[in-house]
């Protein structure tokens, strides 16, 4: 099976400046880059299915072109079509809303990478000792109020959770 | 045998809805069920006894050589009636322990009847698949046992801790199962053992069975878990930390060490564990305040003890081990009980805090004493017996000159040591009067609440002097090994030989080590703790977390073009080694296939090249259309006339699209840049490029099978009844990627609509009020130029009253207008809208076809938008977006579905032909409707980006420069 070079230059050069433009901030590129990129693809499933013939009709004369893979490509051009208008409807959206055509960073994700800097430590796992305490049957005068113990540890985690709301809100602050 | 774990599952269903009603009574219901079993296991004893395991088999996912298969030899009789009999009775003990008021009773009862079933499952269990299923299951629900005080942060943790251990041990044994079996041809228990295979792999396998069991066992690295296990209540821990689940690895040891003890490294490891486990165990109890912490640290080291006896692997030293086994169950649940009674009853468990409690509790203190003594192995006890038998055998083993018996003989005698010195100092703390610490106060003892302990303590002593015939039922197991010169065999009284001797130097030491506790004590809290295993599992927990944090705020950018960037380069270096290492390359390499091909791929490369640092938008978007139209070229060189029309037609909408979009926007293009700048994405976008020239020259010399696009033609023809190939692909042949398409495109032109219509999502287009006044069928009937005429000014020639060739040209500002478009469209319009019908139906024979007809008619729309705005638009397409992708969606899916009502498999077509009439001769095929679907999705697409990007945008610049005009007036 030969291949024709033309055919494969002309997708090559379409990838890369896809890729150039996907890598792009800028939502406009990002789109542009998506057609290319598209258009490229489509021509690699084209390249794939052998080399050119005539029209896949019935009856047709002569070698013909693979019918197949055409079907394929004119399903992901009209799909191609649809994310495109998607894009496009995002792009205008974003710049109503926001003034701004960039694709931003991902808040959530930068949150994540700060958090772990103050992972709460595990505290060490110890127990009492007694289940009932105060409210045994014949409790000795030492015996512990578990209900206080309770209020008490309770009280702790929510001080240190506010302690590590701070934290986060201070690195959120910071960036 | 299957029966019972049927009730052993189904009963704790039920339980939480009962526990409403019944309160605590709801534990003699959970009793019923082991005892039932305890019953059924003595029952079959006779059978067990005569050699003949009763055995029940039921096949359950063979395929995965997973099926239910139980055995009960001698060791799992053994085990079934320690789980069954010590589950009844600390069911009973519960109803005590317990209020109705506790919380999440009926969870705790259903969890722990299930539980006792999980752990009868694992012991009779003879499929080590199904065995590792039980297995995981106790974890699972022993997880919910211990955290059953979820309010208490020690509960949730410890239950955490123990669950974490515990899976990571049952992972690894699973792997060693897995090898175990597959090495040995079969996933029988009993089979495995019998052949007992050797080779590396089975020794890899049986090391990470060892692994599991460790875990479980709660023995030397992994012994930490088991005294933080004690946040959960008494019952509990007398019942999985005592006799049941922490017995499990140590029955697996015993269930293999008959096949595997010869394994290396199975003795020199099992046995420094053990020992080691023994020793640390009982060093840390001689240290602990807590009575519960005490017994806890005490079964670790009696687990070890326990451990060293069953991993053996001589006769006599199993027959010890299974009677070690009996006598710890018995003990260690009826001390465990007993200090759950006096934490009910003191509300404490130090020991600190306690005194005078033998005198005031007189039938508690015996009870209490009954067991220890059988733990320190006071002769006439179970604990004597078994403690004789144990040393024994290793007497034995260091006779016969075997370095590793004598090692287990001095370790076990130093353990044993420990063993009575702890013993002594539970007794003293919990009983014994102390100086200087309150008395308890008076509480009479309830008969109910001693009944489990009590009978267990006594079953201690009781059992003691029946051993020889508790031997004889045990010797199926002990059989299993081969026969030494003179086999031990259990007995109360062997008289007074080196056994003996030196099991009373160990109550001597252990008793002395407990007299002299201050100064032991006091060295002892001199000795650092140089390992704390429970601090080390602490630490690896953090630096996971840790590690984790890290990882993830490095990899985790929150930046797309570094995502996509990382996404790229992977696939180039995997992808492409893989590539580069292949053999199918293709014959030759043609320059081109046709010379206008270069010509059409020059300019699309300089069009490429040039959007690449284009810096306007309405520049970038002209140039992507070239290289759209450039494809359509290409599409029709290579022999794809319906590709090349459709492209034209899409890069046509795409423009129209992209233009009404920009008119938005600032005209220069942002200098916002990616993470990898200028270069690097150059660079990848080469790399890319060129990975792909690659990929595609690759797939085409893998192109060596003739196609079966050789079929298609015939195919098409004589079933789909179609000259045009990719039509009838499309509509019939394979029908179900057009129809997922349709609905990613119905998706996708959804998404536009709500992504523009900031607010709500108005249906309808605006009409001019005349249009809207034509929906109601009388006023259709009216002149519709009427409110125009009425309108028009004669004599005054000012563009805004000029008369309209479209219906809402008024409604745009004169400056917008432009007569000759109007025309144009006012002349073309229904031509075109004829033509894209005429491309749908012709496209099964001819070019064109649904997506063609769709967009041609889209087209025609789009010019009547252009040319008389928002409003004429509305006039042009009365109908909702909305609603034609919907009928479109509706007729592609019915047409696909409608044969199978007849029987036929779905989107069978069906033809028709016949003469009509002044049409002549008419052929008909179901896939037209399928297609006519095809084309209502979408014009319904290209309606609902005309209408959401152009009018709806349209609507909204007005009002913002209304605004901005009210604005500037006030």
């Amino acid at each position: 099976m030969s291949a024709s070079l033309a055919l494969i230059a002309i997708m090559a050069v379409l990838f890369a400046v896809g890729v150039y433009l996907l890598l792009e901030r800028s939502m406009t590129r990002v789109l542009l880059g998506f057609l290319l990129v598209g258009n490229a693809t489509n021509l690699l499933i084209l390249i794939a299915s052998g080399p050119a013939g005539a029209a896949p009709f019935f009856g047709a004369e002569g070698t013909m072109a693979d019918p197949l893979p055409q079907a394929f490509v004119l399903t992901s051009i009209v799909i191609t079509f649809g994310i495109s208008a998607f894009l496009m409807a995002l792009i205008y959206r974003s710049w109503r809303l926001a003034n701004a055509d960039v694709v931003p960073d991902d808040t959530e994700d930068l949150a994540i990478g700060r958090r772990t800097a103050s992972v709460a430590a595990e505290r060490e796992v110890a127990g009492d000792d007694t289940e009932f305490g105060t409210r045994a049957a014949a409790a000795v005068s030492t015996a512990v109020d578990l209900d206080e113990l309770e209020r008490l540890q309770d009280q702790e985690s929510i001080t240190e959770q506010l302690k590590l709301q701070k934290l986060m809100d201070e690195a959120e602050d910071g960036s | 045998m299957i029966l019972l774990l049927a009730a052993f599952t189904l009963v704790p269903l039920v339980i939480p809805a009962l526990a409403r009603v019944l309160g605590v009574r709801i534990f003699l219901l959970v009793a019923l069920v082991p005892a039932a079993a305890f019953t059924y296991t003595l029952t079959q004893t006779s059978a067990m006894m005569a050699g003949a395991a009763p055995a029940e088999f039921l096949p359950w996912i063979s395929q995965l050589q997973l099926d239910l298969s139980f055995r009960l030899d001698t060791l799992s009789w053994l085990l079934a009636l320690i789980v069954t009999g010590v589950g009844a009775l600390v069911a009973v003990y519960c109803t005590k322990y317990f209020t109705a008021a506790e919380e999440g009773l009926g969870r705790f009862a259903s969890v722990l009847l299930a539980f006792t079933g999980s752990m009868y499952g694992l012991v009779i269990a003879d499929n080590v698949y199904l065995l590792f299923i039980f297995w995981e299951a106790t974890t699972v629900f022993s997880y919910l046992l211990i955290g059953h005080y979820t309010g208490r942060l020690a509960s949730r943790g410890a239950a955490l801790q123990a669950l974490i251990v515990t899976t990571a041990g049952g992972l690894a044994m699973l792997v060693g199962l897995v090898m175990l079996a597959e090495t040995a041809g079969t996933p029988t228990l009993s089979r495995l053992v019998e052949l007992a295979p050797r080779g590396t792999t089975v020794t890899i396998a049986i090391l990470l069975i060892i692994v599991g069991a460790l875990s479980k066992s709660a023995i030397v690295p992994f012994h930490f878990w088991l005294p933080s296990a004690m946040a959960a209540p008494t019952p509990v821990s007398a019942y999985l930390h005592a006799a049941a689940m922490v017995q499990a690895g140590i029955y697996l040891i015993a269930r293999l060490a008959p096949g595997f003890a010869g394994n290396p490294g199975w003795q020199p490891l099992l046995l420094g564990l053990g020992l080691l486990t023994m020793l640390v165990g009982g060093w840390r109890a001689l240290t602990q305040f807590d009575l519960k912490l005490l017994l806890a640290y005490g079964t670790v080291s009696q687990l070890g003890f326990l451990l060293v006896v069953a991993s053996f692997g001589t006769r006599s030293a199993a027959l010890a081990g299974v009677a070690l086994l009996l006598a710890h169950a018995l003990f260690k649940a009826a001390l465990f009980l007993i200090v759950g009674i006096i934490d009910h009853r003191a509300g404490t468990r130090d020991l600190r805090k306690l005194s005078g409690l033998g005198r005031e509790a007189p039938v508690l203190a015996v009870t209490a004493i009954l067991a220890t003594a059988s733990m320190v192995g006071i002769p006439f006890t179970a604990g004597f017996v078994a403690k004789e038998a144990v040393l024994s055998a290793f007497l034995e083993g260091a006779e016969s000159n075997s370095p590793l018996g004598w090692i287990a003989l001095v370790g076990v005698a130093v353990g044993s040591i420990l063993t009575v010195a702890y013993s002594a100092r539970f007794l003293w703390g919990a009983l014994a009067r102390k100086s200087g610490v309150e008395r308890v106060r008076t509480f009479s003892e309830n008969f109910w609440f001693l009944l489990s302990p009590a009978f267990l303590a006594v079953a201690g002593i009781v059992l003691a002097p029946t051993f020889d015939a508790v031997g004889s039922a045990l010797a199926g197991y002990s059989s299993l090994f081969p026969a030494g010169e003179h086999d031990y065999a259990l007995a109360v009284w062997h008289g007074f030989d080196l056994a003996f001797f030196i099991s009373t130097l160990t109550l001597v030491a252990g008793l002395a080590l407990f007299l002299a506790r201050a100064p032991v004590f006091a060295a002892q809290s001199r000795i650092p703790a140089t390992v704390d295993a429970g601090r080390l599992y602490q630490q690896l927990l953090r630096g996971l977390d840790r590690f984790a944090g890290r990882v993830t705020s490095t990899t985790q950018r929150g930046s797309l073009p570094f995502y996509l960037a990382v996404i790229l380069l992977v696939m180039v270096g995997s992808v492409g080694t893989t590539l580069a290492l292949n053999r199918t390359w293709p014959d030759s390499l043609l320059p081109f296939d046709d010379p206008a091909q270069l010509a059409v791929g020059l300019i699309m490369i300089v069009a490429a090249l040039a959007l690449a640092v284009a810096g306007k938008r309405f520049q970038a978007a002209m140039l992507v259309g070239v290289t759209g139209y450039g494809m359509a070229a290409l599409f029709a060189f290579h022999g794809a006339p319906d590709l090349a029309l459709t492209q034209v037609l899409v890069e046509t909408v795409t423009l129209i699209a992209f233009v009404l979009v920009l008119r938005r926007l600032p005209a220069k293009l942002g200098k916002e840049h990616g993470s990898a700048h200028r270069v690097g994405r150059a660079i990848i976008g080469a790399a890319v490029g060129l990975f792909m020239a690659v990929v595609a020259v690759v797939a085409l010399g893998a192109r060596t099978a003739s196609p079966i696009a050789l079929a298609l033609p015939g195919l098409a023809h004589e079933f789909g009844h179609g000259d045009n190939v990719v039509n009838v692909v499309l509509v019939d042949i394979r029908g179900w990627d057009t129809l997922g398409e349709l609905s990613v495109i119905v998706a996708a032109a959804t998404g536009v609509a709500s992504l523009v219509f900031l607010r709500s999502r108005t249906d309808n287009l605006p009409r001019t009020p005349e249009s809207r006044r034509r929906q109601s069928l009388r006023a259709r009937l009216k002149p519709s130029r009427e409110v125009v005429v009425a309108e028009y000014v004669p004599g005054v020639q000012d563009p805004s009253t000029r008369n309209a060739w479209l219906l809402a040209g008024r409604k745009l500002a004169p400056e917008n207008r432009s007569i000759l478009l109007e025309v144009v469209i006012r002349l073309l319009f229904h031509a075109i809208v004829v033509l894209s019908v005429y491309i749908l139906f012709a496209g099964h024979n001819l070019p064109g076809g649904g997506f063609a007809a769709g967009l041609v008619a889209g087209l025609a729309l789009a010019g009547r938008y252009l040319a008389g705005g928002r409003y004429e638009l509305g006039a042009a397409a009365p109908m909702d977006a909305g609603k034609l992708l919907g009928v479109g969606l509706i007729l592609a899916a019915g047409t696909a579905t409608a044969p199978v009502l007849f029987g036929a498999p779905a989107l069978t077509s069906a033809w028709f032909e016949a003469t009509v009439p002044l049409l002549g001769h008419v052929e008909f095929s179901t896939s037209t409707v399928f297609d006519i679907g095809v084309y209502f999705v979408v014009i319904g697409m290209v309606l609902d980006v005309l209408r959401s990007l152009g009018a709806e945008v349209d609507r909204q610049q007005e009002n913002e420069s209304e605004a901005l005009e009210s604005g500037s007036t006030i």
